[in-house]
């Protein structure tokens, strides 16, 4: 056989083998849930859940002023549309959605706009942002709700734009506005609609707590959810440990008469509640690298944005409040808590019993991945799942940073499948492409190597550090892309115009001489007539 | 209200595990070993360790107070007593005391600190340690004893000291009065005299299974690698691939011919063949990280062990086929890179 048709062969045989994988995939995908599949790595942590989970939910009582922050989505921030001294009502649009990445922000009671100010906003970086500060009245008096009545005949476009006029972002954390997610998913076909409630974060406990109270509301907005972006089945996945979370969800499923959603328990392994790792538990594929779930025809949201969901199309009403977890050992009494946006949250540690003497640091979100806040004034968002107290012996380290021992404990321990150690070394030693080529853009910091290494070496610091400088190093690429382009264009463009100089010449250059010939032949004609003329005379 | 927190960044978890304690549990792992090696050739074997640990802590002391380093955390990682046990457990139980001194100056100095201290190291340092003493020192390196077995008793408590700093055995006696050759020695020269390794069973130096006392020592060895194993200090992949190929390499050469090679069992419990799988390849820093280059790293000293008791100059091999494949562990890492998350199998 001559080499060109064994290469067009091996070639075919390669497209073949891919439609072939292309097939499989796309039928496990539907199958999501049917058997549970390992993901690699991940660790046992110790739960630290029961402790805030003993207490019934209770409603913070309104602090005198809430700060309620005009960023509160991955994005931009909210044009405000009040002004100071005005009175708002409980639900009322005080920011809306001005350009591309802001969305909408709702008064959280009724009250007095006091001010607009710049105020910590319980931003990851530590920023500054503009706040809404209200007063409330105390009377907490709702807006005249708009509830889309019998939801189910409404268009998926009516319920997606509900969705985004009541300001509801993704509740487990990242604040990814639901809507733009949605209707995004909805273009690339949806089969299967995942909501998370395997809530793996150590001390985390307001989902599980969310789906034992209101496990009604949570299936009425996975219906919702399922309608608007146009999925098949539903899937409720949650802890095996939470056992009466099960009951609940199972009875409400059946209460709703809804056939298409199953609850499904998954291991309790951190960090299977990370929307890749779940995925890959409930079906067995990977989300491909750079890509989304919707590339596999899934779409992942939090138990909590669905009860947000439902309650904004049913009753008509916008996230104004979520419940968070308050816990720790620097808590006195550790519980959830039912606060509205933009409680500071010393009010919200008050209702906790206030700090225990050692209270070292505040954290937003868990222990695995939440951030740090450097005070208490900070406010209660649209992300703070959980705020969290630890006290000067839990961060006591037991041994100064070492370097790195090749152990592997941490490559064996990455759900990414990366090779932490490799990553560490070529970021300290600034070698960005292989750092890149290690795969540094697929962690996705979920910190179970820094937990592993027996060095201490604060690997997932590195690692942000390190991605930081490889976004810095891209832009500065484009940059100068942009620059060689623009310098490219512009020689394009002179040239361009030298030779159309040059051609308008030549051509002018003709017409004259095209003129001269007329001209030429004018005299030629008179001549010719005047001699006639002459001849005739 | 405003009060002010510390800002560290997640995770907000305390790891459990130092480097340390990781070296600690391998030296509790040795403790069965050494009794065995104890009850059956002396103490020496603990005065070796003594002073090769001794000579370790007071060098690494120095390394690090010329770089510059925090001696104290240094000194708390342990690296440097398991490098000073491991050369130890290499050496004859009655070697004079200089071979420690010139084992860990090579282990310590050379092989570890002038590549950058912890982690820095290509070679494992107590095997670079415990090479140069045997190619600089045959004579003294190869003055093992027998076990106590055969000549009646082992050297005391007294003895074995007085040896030890004397550099001769006491009351005049040559070493070869009181040293022995171990069954891999009698191996190596039954290949070149032509004696059958069957005829070697039932002599002094044939216990039952394999070398006398060796065989124990061996267990012992290999029961604190069970206990390393289940307490996941260690992975699973070197062990097994080191002693997994070096059997079967041996089987394959012991079925071919019998009569000149020894069973994969003689192969198994001698020399340093288990202390090697266990304590000595598994050695992170020089060796491979991802689990499947551990797997080829192990088959590589495990192969290379049997072809060099086989085939080469020195009745055992370990130590060779270590720093051999210390040599190959970057490359072989290169290319046993996981495939990462998401992304397509290259």
């Amino acid at each position: 056989m001559a080499p060109a048709s064994r290469r067009g062969t091996k070639m075919m045989l390669r497209r073949l083998h891919q439609r072939r994988l292309q097939e499989r995939r796309q039928r496990q995908a539907l199958e999501a849930g049917r058997r549970l599949f390992p993901f690699h790595g991940g660790l046992r942590l110790r739960h630290h859940k029961t402790i805030s989970c003993e207490h019934p939910l209770e409603r913070t009582p309104l602090p005198q002023r809430l700060y309620v922050p005009l960023l509160q989505q991955s994005g931009r921030e909210a044009e405000p549309v009040v002004g100071e001294g005005q009175q708002v009502l409980k639900g009322e649009t005080i920011g809306r959605f001005r350009q591309w990445g802001s969305g909408y922000v709702h008064a959280p009671t009724s009250g007095v706009v006091s001010a607009i100010i710049e105020h910590p906003i319980s931003h990851p970086s530590g920023m500054e942002g503009r706040c809404v500060v209200i007063r409330p009245d105390g009377l907490d008096s709702w807006i005249e709700p708009d509830p889309a009545e019998n939801w189910p005949e409404r268009s998926p476009e009516e319920l997606l734009r509900r969705i985004r006029e009541s300001g509801i972002v993704g509740l487990g954390g990242a604040m990814f506005p639901t809507a733009f997610k949605v209707s995004d998913a909805r273009d690339k076909g949806i089969h299967t609609l995942i909501l998370n409630g395997s809530e793996c974060e150590p001390y985390i406990s307001c989902d599980e707590v969310l789906m034992r109270e209101q496990p009604d509301s949570i299936v009425l907005g996975a219906r919702i959810l399922q309608r608007a972006v146009g999925a098949e089945r539903t899937i409720i996945a949650i802890e095996d440990q939470m056992g009466a979370v099960h009951h609940a969800l199972r009875d409400a499923v059946e209460r709703s008469g809804a056939d298409a959603i199953d609850v499904i328990k998954v291991i309790t392994l951190y960090p299977e509640g990370a929307e890749k790792q779940l995925i890959q538990v409930l079906t067995g594929l990977e989300v491909p690298s750079g890509g989304r779930p919707a590339d596999l025809g899934l779409l992942c949201q939090n138990v909590a944005t669905a009860t947000a969901v439902a309650r904004a199309v049913v009753e008509g009403k916008p996230l104004v409040e979520r419940i968070v977890t308050v816990t720790g050992n620097g808590i006195r009494k550790p519980r959830n808590v039912l606060a509205a946006i933009g409680t500071p949250i010393a009010d919200v540690v008050e209702q906790a019993g206030g700090y225990l003497p050692g209270a070292a640091r505040l954290v937003l979100g868990g222990p695995m991945m939440g951030f740090p806040l450097a005070n208490d004034r900070n406010p209660v968002t649209k992300a703070a799942n959980c705020i969290l107290v630890l006290n000067e012996e839990d961060l006591v380290e037991p041994q100064a940073e070492l370097p790195c021992i090749r152990c592997g404990e941490c490559a064996a321990a990455c759900p990414a499948r990366l090779l932490p150690q490799q990553l560490n070394r070529f970021i300290r030693a600034g070698r960005w492409s292989e750092t890149a080529e290690t795969g540094l853009a697929d962690c996705i910091e979920c910190g179970c190597c820094d937990i592993v290494c027996p060095s201490q070496i604060p690997l997932v610091e590195w690692f942000r550090f390190g991605k930081s400088q490889l976004r810095e190093r891209a832009e500065e690429r484009a940059r100068a892309d942009l620059a060689r382009r623009r310098f490219e264009a512009r020689e394009e463009r002179l040239d361009r115009q030298k030779k159309e100089r040059k051609q308008r010449i030549t051509e002018k250059k003709k017409a004259l001489r095209d003129r001269q010939v007329s001209r030429d032949r004018i005299a030629e004609a008179v001549a010719r007539s005047r001699k006639r003329r002459e001849n005739d005379a | 209200m405003n009060r002010p927190f510390d800002t560290g960044m997640a995770p907000h978890y305390s790891p459990s595990v130092t480097v340390g304690g990781v070296m600690r549990q391998v030296l509790y792992a040795l403790v069965p070993g050494i009794a065995a090696h104890a009850w059956f050739f002396g103490p020496g074997v603990l005065f070796q360790i003594l002073l090769a640990a001794v000579f370790a802590i007071g060098l690494e002391a120095l390394a690090l107070m010329v770089r510059r380093k925090p001696v104290r955390l240094f000194l708390g990682d342990y690296s440097a007593v398991v490098t000073a046990v491991l050369f130890a457990l290499c050496v004859p139980p009655l070697a004079p005391w200089w071979i420690a001194l010139v084992g860990m100056v090579f282990a310590i100095l050379i092989a570890k600190h002038l590549y950058g201290g912890l982690g820095g190291n290509l070679f494992n340092p107590a095997m670079v340690g415990y090479v140069v003493v045997l190619v600089s020192f045959p004579q003294v390196m190869t003055a093992w004893l027998p076990a106590s077995g055969i000549t009646g008793q082992a050297p005391g408590w007294v003895d074995s000291a007085l040896t030890i700093i004397a550099g001769q055995p006491p009351g005049g006696v040559g070493w070869d009065a009181i040293s022995s050759a171990t069954l891999l020695d009698a191996i190596r020269n039954s290949a070149s005299t032509g004696v059958s390794i069957e005829s070697l069973r039932g002599t002094a130096v044939f216990g039952s299974a394999a070398g006398r006392g060796w065989e124990w020592v061996a267990l012992g060895y290999a029961l604190g690698g069970a206990w390393l194993l289940a307490r996941r200090v260690i992975s699973w992949q070197v062990p097994a691939a080191v002693i997994g190929s070096a059997l079967a390499l041996g089987a394959l050469a012991w079925l071919a011919d019998p009569g000149h090679n020894p069973s994969p069992i003689i192969d198994l419990l001698s020399g340093a063949l288990v202390l090697g799988a266990f304590f000595i390849a598994t050695d992170p820093v020089s060796g491979c990280t991802s689990p499947k280059g551990r797997l080829f790293f192990g088959a590589g000293v495990g192969i290379l062990t049997i072809v060099i008791r086989r085939w080469g100059g020195y009745p055992d091999g370990l130590a060779f086929a270590v720093l051999l494949m210390n040599m190959a562990a970057p490359l072989i890492d290169r290319f046993t890179r996981p495939r990462i998350f998401g992304h397509e199998r290259q």
